[in-house]
């Protein structure tokens, strides 16, 4: 397999032998990811699509600088002074209870002290591209899980990160506003052009929103295939998917996927007989 | 023909409806009222039964007589000075147990190394009764005024520490991880997470704290030779054989209790205005 490598200026992230293993309580090792490699160029909209515990959040973890790599190097090629590196839409539910959708999505900016005027404007911004500037008042409890998914988006955005990365933002919405959310995070993403690394398991929304797809192998993950998505930008939501192109390149996504996704099934199975194998021999 | 009778006699879903309609309507008048007229009824049953002597009046004076004992002492001017004694040594006693109750409480429930040093010590001391370690307090202190702060203090601290430590504690992993991820360093971290986290937790344990801090204020009170206040005044009473008076006491410490447990709901609502009430 050969890694698609843009030139060296234009690689925002390089990622050469990454390898990540876990000791869980009882001394047993898991490998989350093994040998990987990747180059994710400047302004690339990539997605990591792969079977469940295949080590995709481990990878966006290690991205951010959550967690430590086990073994590689993650190069991130830095632009101008000032902006942060990146910023993470994490898995699930992840905004503050105590603070108001507006303090929420101004986390980021209070917290590296930018002027107020300008986390006003900022904020004012993303609260209105994401639908929220009625809410901004307004404390997470009484949103809908849809729109705090948005207030993590908008946190994300309005931070001005180099790199955007988001672990299935979209994954715990209804088909309506997850359809809604992608054609806004579209929009917002072509004002930007940011460099994004997005996870997902629908092979629908990774196909709409990405440059390119990254298809990852059952444990330990490691980079099965790239597919590039050749759609025109800006892009329709819902015309793109009545593209010719469109069901070919979920039918090659889901092909290469399935494989992977049988064998994460087979390897669970296998640690639910060899678990009961220790229960006899105890 | 005789189905038809029997479907006639039988009673229309109707009727079901309209019960539970009434049934719920009704209901929360009558909780209300119940809860107003069970002390009541208690209080008039109390004040017939010791008028005519069926309870000793000695012992079990009438609530109208309490009432009485607690209005003369209101006008006289002996409530407020009791009253002056106590609130200052309650006030005094829960600042200096409350406040390094959060601070150990946070700094423990963020610093594993503290945690590690600390969690030991309170969970030993934490099972003495504390009204047995008073006779500690007098051999350290003697007796007075310090004996009292530091008595109440030792009261308020343990269920705030314990509390905070365990609100700290339970801050979820990823906000942490939020905060991280946007670049929060340790004071923000404190300020933006681990507070505002914990603190539906610290509530209730200063809630626990007030509470205890009034029961630690009524020993110390009775035992620290003080001469005043209220546990002293309730205890005087009893070896004076004043009971109205020492009734009458007993009163203002249910009223302070019930008046304390109000303020700190009403700033532990202040404080976190992001939690859901109904
Ligand atoms: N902190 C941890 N300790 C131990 N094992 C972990 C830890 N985090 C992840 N793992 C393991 O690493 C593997 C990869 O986990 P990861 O969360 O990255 O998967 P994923 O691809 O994001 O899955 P999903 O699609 O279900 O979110 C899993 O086997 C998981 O059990
Ligand atoms: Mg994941």
């Amino acid at each position: 397999m050969s890694i698609p490598t843009a030139t060296a200026v234009d690689t925002k992230i390089r990622i050469r032998g990454l390898s990540k293993t876990f000791t869980v309580p009882g001394g047993h090792v898991v490998t989350a990811l093994e040998d990987f490699d990747l180059d994710v160029p400047q302004g690339q909209f990539l997605t990591l699509v792969g079977p469940s515990g295949c080590g995709k959040t481990t990878f966006l973890r290690m991205l951010a600088g959550l967690e430590t790599p086990s073994a590689g190097t993650i190069e991130v090629n830095r632009g101008t002074a000032g902006r942060p590196e990146n910023s993470m839409v994490f898995q699930g539910d992840s905004i503050f209870p105590w603070m108001s959708v507006w303090q929420n999505a101004a986390y980021g900016l209070s917290v590296r002290g930018v002027a107020k005027a300008e986390i006003k404007e900022t904020v004012g911004h993303y609260l209105d591209a994401t639908g929220l500037t009625k809410f901004a008042d307004t404390f997470p409890h009484q949103l809908s899980g849809g729109m705090r998914q948005r207030v993590s988006i908008a946190r994300a955005f309005a931070n001005d990160p180099e790199i955007l990365l988001m672990d299935e933002p979209f994954s715990a919405l209804d088909e309506q506003n997850k359809t809604l959310l992608q054609a806004e995070l579209l929009r917002i993403w072509d004002e930007t052009r940011k460099t994004v690394v997005f996870i997902t398991h629908s092979v629908d929304e990774a196909v709409t929103l990405s440059d390119r797809i990254m298809v990852m192998s059952a444990q330990p993950g490691r980079a099965k295939a790239f597919i590039d998505v050749p759609f025109d930008r800006p892009r329709d939501v819902l015309q793109l998917r009545h593209q010719p192109e469109y069901g070919e390149i979920v039918y090659d996504i889901w092909s290469q996927l399935k494989e992977e996704v049988e064998k994460a099934k087979q390897q669970a199975d296998e640690r639910v007989i060899s678990s009961k194998r220790g229960l006899f021999r105890r | 023909m005789s189905a038809t009778v029997e479907i006639a006699k039988v009673p229309p879903v109707v009727r079901a409806a309209k019960q539970v309609k009434q049934r719920r309507s009704v209901s929360k008048r009558t909780l209300r009222v119940v809860s107003v007229m069970s002390p009541l009824v208690i209080l008039v049953t109390w004040e017939l039964l010791s008028r005519v002597g069926v309870l000793d009046a000695r012992f079990f004076p009438a609530p109208t007589l309490v009432f009485r004992a607690l209005w003369d002492e209101a006008r006289t001017g002996d409530l407020w000075t009791q009253s002056q004694h106590s609130l200052s040594r309650l006030m005094i006693g829960f600042v200096v147990g409350a406040v390094p109750g959060i601070v150990v409480g946070v700094v423990a429930g963020l610093s594993r190394v503290v945690n590690a040093a600390v969690r030991p010590i309170i969970s030993g001391l934490y099972p003495v009764p504390k009204s047995a370690i008073f006779p500690l307090f007098l051999l350290f202190f003697g007796f007075g005024e310090n004996t009292i702060w530091y008595f109440v203090a030792t009261g308020v601290f343990f269920p705030v520490v314990i509390n905070t430590y365990s609100g700290v504690a339970n801050v979820a992993q990823i906000f942490y991880d939020v905060a991280e991820n946007f670049g929060a360093r340790r004071g923000r971290v404190f300020w933006s997470v681990a507070l505002p986290g914990a603190m539906p937790s610290i509530i209730t344990g200063v809630e626990l704290g007030a509470g205890m801090g009034l029961i630690m204020l009524a020993i110390a009170e009775m035992l620290g030779g003080v001469g005043n206040g209220w546990g002293y005044m309730v205890w005087n009473s009893y070896q004076l054989f004043r009971i109205e008076s020492m009734y009458a006491y007993l009163l203002v410490f249910a009223l302070v209790g019930m008046l304390l447990a109000l303020i700190v709901g009403l700033v532990g609502r202040r404080v976190t205005p992001w939690i859901a009430r109904h």
